[in-house]
C-alpha cells in the first residue's frame, strides 16, 4: 500500500459508490444510484418494496456485478480486487445465511475464519462477537431451535465478527417483535460507534431513531439524499389547524398575512396552508380576540414521515405513464 | 488453501451433522460387506480345485475386486444424493451468500466443495481396504491390486463428485440435481455400450471403460488423465455457472 494511501484512510469514506446500475434483462432496476459512507455514520436505504435497495446492496457487497458504475470500499476496488474489498465488509442479507443445523458456535467460526480472522483470534472474536449480540448463552444452541429475533441476531453477528469497516444490513429488523426491533437498534447504534452502517428498510421511524443520513430510493432511482435533521426540517409545518368558538368567513382567513389556502374542516375547524416562515399565529391570535371569534384550538400541522415518503416516491409517477 | 479446508471443514460438518451422510455409509458398509462375504464364501468352495491349476488367481482377486467393482456402481447411485446438497441446497435455503460474500474465489468455493464430498468419498472408499485388510489373518493379500483398485475407485468417486458438483450449480432444486446428475453418469458410463465397433470414439468418453484397466491392476496414465481432465473440467464449468449469477441479466 503506498504511503499515501495509509495517510488517508482515517479521513477517507469507507465506501463510494458511483453511478451505480444494474439491468435485468430490459428492466432496469437500479440507475444511477451514488452513495458514500463515512466512519462512524449510520446511512438509511429508504424506499417502497421493488425499488432496488436489495439490488443495490448485492452489488454493494460483491453479489451482483452491476452493469455500470464503480465501487469503492476503503479506496479498493470492489470489482478489481474483490476478496481484499470483501474482507472489510460485512452483509447481513435479507433473508440471513444461516446453517439450521450447525450451533451458534460452529457457525461463527466458519464465519470468522473465512473473513480472515487469524486462527488464534478466532474463539476470542466469536465470544466477543456472541456477547456484543446478545447471544451470551445461545453458543451451543442449533441455529434452527432458535426464534426468529435470535436468529436474526446471528445473522447480525456473522456479519460482524470480523470488525469489519462496512456493515451492510438488509431489513435487519423484518419480521421481528417490537421489542426485538428496539434492541436491534439499539445494537446498530452501537456499531456505528466503530464501523459505517449502511442499512435498508422501509419502516420509517426506524430511519430516524437509528440513522444519521437517508436515502430515499424510488424506481431504481435517488429522489432524495440528505441528513435526519434536514428531513425533520423538509417535514415542519406548512400549515395550521385552527378552531372558533364563533368562526368568521372565510374570506377573513384567507386575508390573513403569509395564508395561501384554507380548507374548511368539520365542528368549525379551518386548515390554513402557509408559506414556509410565514406563519400567520400570532396575528391569528390578536385578531381573534379583537374580533371575538373565540379561538379555541391552534395546532401547527406536521408532515408526517408517511407523507413527506409518499409524496416523495409517487411524485414521478404521473409522467412515467405512457 | 486455508479458505479451501475451511469450507471443505464446513461441507463436512454439514454432511455429518445430517443423518444422511450417516445412513448412506451404513448402507454402503452393508452391501459392501454382503458381497464380500458372498466372494469369500465362493473362494473357499472353489479353492480346492483352483490348487490344481499351475498359476491361479489369489484371494485378492476373487475377494476383492468384485467389491470394489460393485462399489463403482453403488457410487454412481449414491454420489448424486450427496452432491446435490452442495449448491442447490445452499441456493434454495439462501445460504450461498454467505460463502459469496466472504473473501473467497469462487475456486476455492468449488474447490473447498468438492474436497469436502471427496473426503467423505474416501472414508466410504476406506470401508472397502478396511475389509480386504482382514483377508490379511488368513492368507496373501495383493497389495499391487488393492492399490490399483482403490486409486480406480477414488479418481471414478471423483468424477462423480465433480459431475454432481456441477449440476448442483445448475439448479436450486436438490433433487432434480441429483436426478439430473444421476442421468448424466449413467449415460457416461455405460456410452460405449451401443458400439461393436472397438475404434469407436465413445470408448474413449466411456467411465466404465477408463474404470476396467484399474480393476484389472494396471495403471495407464491415459486412464489417469481421462479422470483427472474430466474432473477439471467439471470444476471449472462450476466456477462459471456460478460467476454467471452475479452477471445474471
Amino acid at each position: 500500500m503506498p504511503l499515501n494511501t495509509i495517510l488517508n484512510t482515517a479521513s477517507e469514506p469507507t465506501l463510494t459508490a458511483s453511478g451505480l446500475s444494474r439491468d435485468y434483462g430490459a428492466r432496469r432496476a437500479v440507475r444511477d444510484v451514488s452513495l458514500t459512507l463515512a466512519r462512524g455514520e449510520v446511512l438509511g436505504l429508504l424506499g417502497p418494496n421493488g425499488a432496488g435497495k436489495s439490488t443495490t446492496m448485492q452489488m454493494l457487497t460483491g453479489n451482483l456485478a452491476p452493469s455500470t458504475g464503480e465501487i469503492r470500499i476503503c479506496g479498493i476496488d470492489l470489482l478489481e480486487q474483490p476478496t481484499a474489498a470483501k474482507a472489510r465488509i460485512g452483509y447481513l442479507p435479507e433473508t440471513p445465511p444461516l446453517y439450521r443445523d450447525f450451533t451458534v458456535d460452529e457457525y461463527l467460526t466458519v464465519a470468522a475464519k473465512l473473513h480472515r480472522v487469524p486462527r488464534a483470534d478466532v474463539a476470542a472474536a466469536v465470544v466477543r462477537t456472541r456477547n456484543r449480540c446478545g447471544l451470551v448463552d445461545m453458543g451451543d444452541r442449533l441455529i434452527g431451535t432458535l426464534s426468529k429475533g435470535y436468529q436474526q441476531r446471528v445473522g447480525i453477528a456473522q456479519a460482524i465478527v470480523h470488525e469489519p469497516d462496512v456493515v451492510i444490513l438488509d431489513e435487519p429488523t423484518a419480521g421481528l417483535d417490537p421489542n426485538q426491533i428496539r434492541e436491534i437498534r439499539a445494537l446498530i447504534r452501537e456499531l456505528a460507534a466503530s464501523h459505517s452502517v449502511l442499512l435498508s428498510t422501509h419502516i420509517l421511524p426506524e430511519v430516524e431513531t437509528v440513522c444519521d443520513r437517508v436515502q430515499i430510493l424510488n424506481e431504481g432511482r435517488v429522489v432524495y439524499s440528505d441528513t435526519i435533521t434536514a428531513l425533520r426540517e423538509h417535514r415542519r409545518g406548512q400549515a395550521l389547524t385552527v378552531a372558533f368558538r364563533r368562526p368568521p368567513a372565510t374570506d377573513a382567513l384567507s386575508a390573513l398575512p403569509g395564508v395561501t389556502t384554507v380548507e374548511t374542516l368539520a365542528d368549525n375547524r379551518f386548515r390554513l396552508f402557509h408559506g414556509i416562515g410565514d406563519e400567520p399565529a400570532e396575528v391569528l391570535v390578536k385578531l381573534s380576540v379583537e374580533r371575538d371569534w373565540g379561538l379555541v384550538e391552534l395546532i401547527p400541522v406536521e408532515t408526517s414521515l408517511e407523507e413527506v415518503f409518499v409524496h416523495l416516491t409517487q411524485r414521478e409517477e404521473a409522467p412515467a405513464q405512457p | 488453501m486455508k479458505m479451501i479446508l475451511t469450507i471443505a471443514a464446513k461441507e463436512l460438518r454439514g454432511l455429518f451433522g445430517a443423518p444422511l451422510a450417516w445412513v448412506v455409509l451404513a448402507v454402503l458398509q452393508l452391501i459392501f460387506g454382503y458381497i464380500f462375504l458372498v466372494a469369500l464364501d465362493r473362494f473357499l468352495e472353489m479353492q480346492p480345485q483352483l490348487a490344481q491349476y499351475p498359476d491361479p488367481p489369489g484371494a485378492t482377486e476373487i475377494i476383492v475386486a468384485p467389491v470394489f467393482g460393485a462399489a463403482a456402481t453403488i457410487l454412481l447411485l449414491v454420489v448424486p444424493l450427496l452432491s446435490m446438497r452442495l449448491i442447490a441446497e445452499e441456493r434454495r435455503n439462501q445460504t450461498l451468500t454467505f460463502l459469496l460474500s466472504a473473501p473467497v474465489s469462487l475456486l476455492q468455493i468449488v474447490l473447498g466443495k468438492f474436497l469436502g464430498l471427496v473426503i467423505f468419498l474416501l472414508a466410504a472408499c476406506g470401508l472397502i481396504v478396511v475389509m480386504a485388510g482382514s483377508l490379511y489373518a488368513g492368507g496373501h493379500v495383493d497389495l499391487g491390486l488393492v492399490a490399483a483398485n482403490l486409486a480406480g475407485l477414488v479418481l471414478l468417486s471423483g468424477t462423480f463428485a465433480a459431475v454432481g458438483l456441477y449440476l448442483s450449480t445448475l439448479t436450486a432444486q436438490p433433487v432434480v440435481a441429483a436426478i439430473s446428475a444421476f442421468a448424466v453418469l449413467l449415460v457416461l458410463w455405460i456410452i460405449n455400450m451401443g458400439t461393436s465397433d472397438p475404434a469407436s470414439p465413445l470408448h474413449l468418453i466411456s467411465l466404465m471403460r477408463h474404470y476396467e484397466s484399474f480393476a484389472k491392476g494396471t495403471l495407464h496414465t491415459g486412464d489417469l488423465a481421462y479422470f483427472l481432465l474430466a474432473i477439471g473440467l467439471f470444476l471449472a464449468l462450476s466456477v462459471r455457472r456460478l460467476d454467471r449469477d452475479r452477471l445474471a441479466t
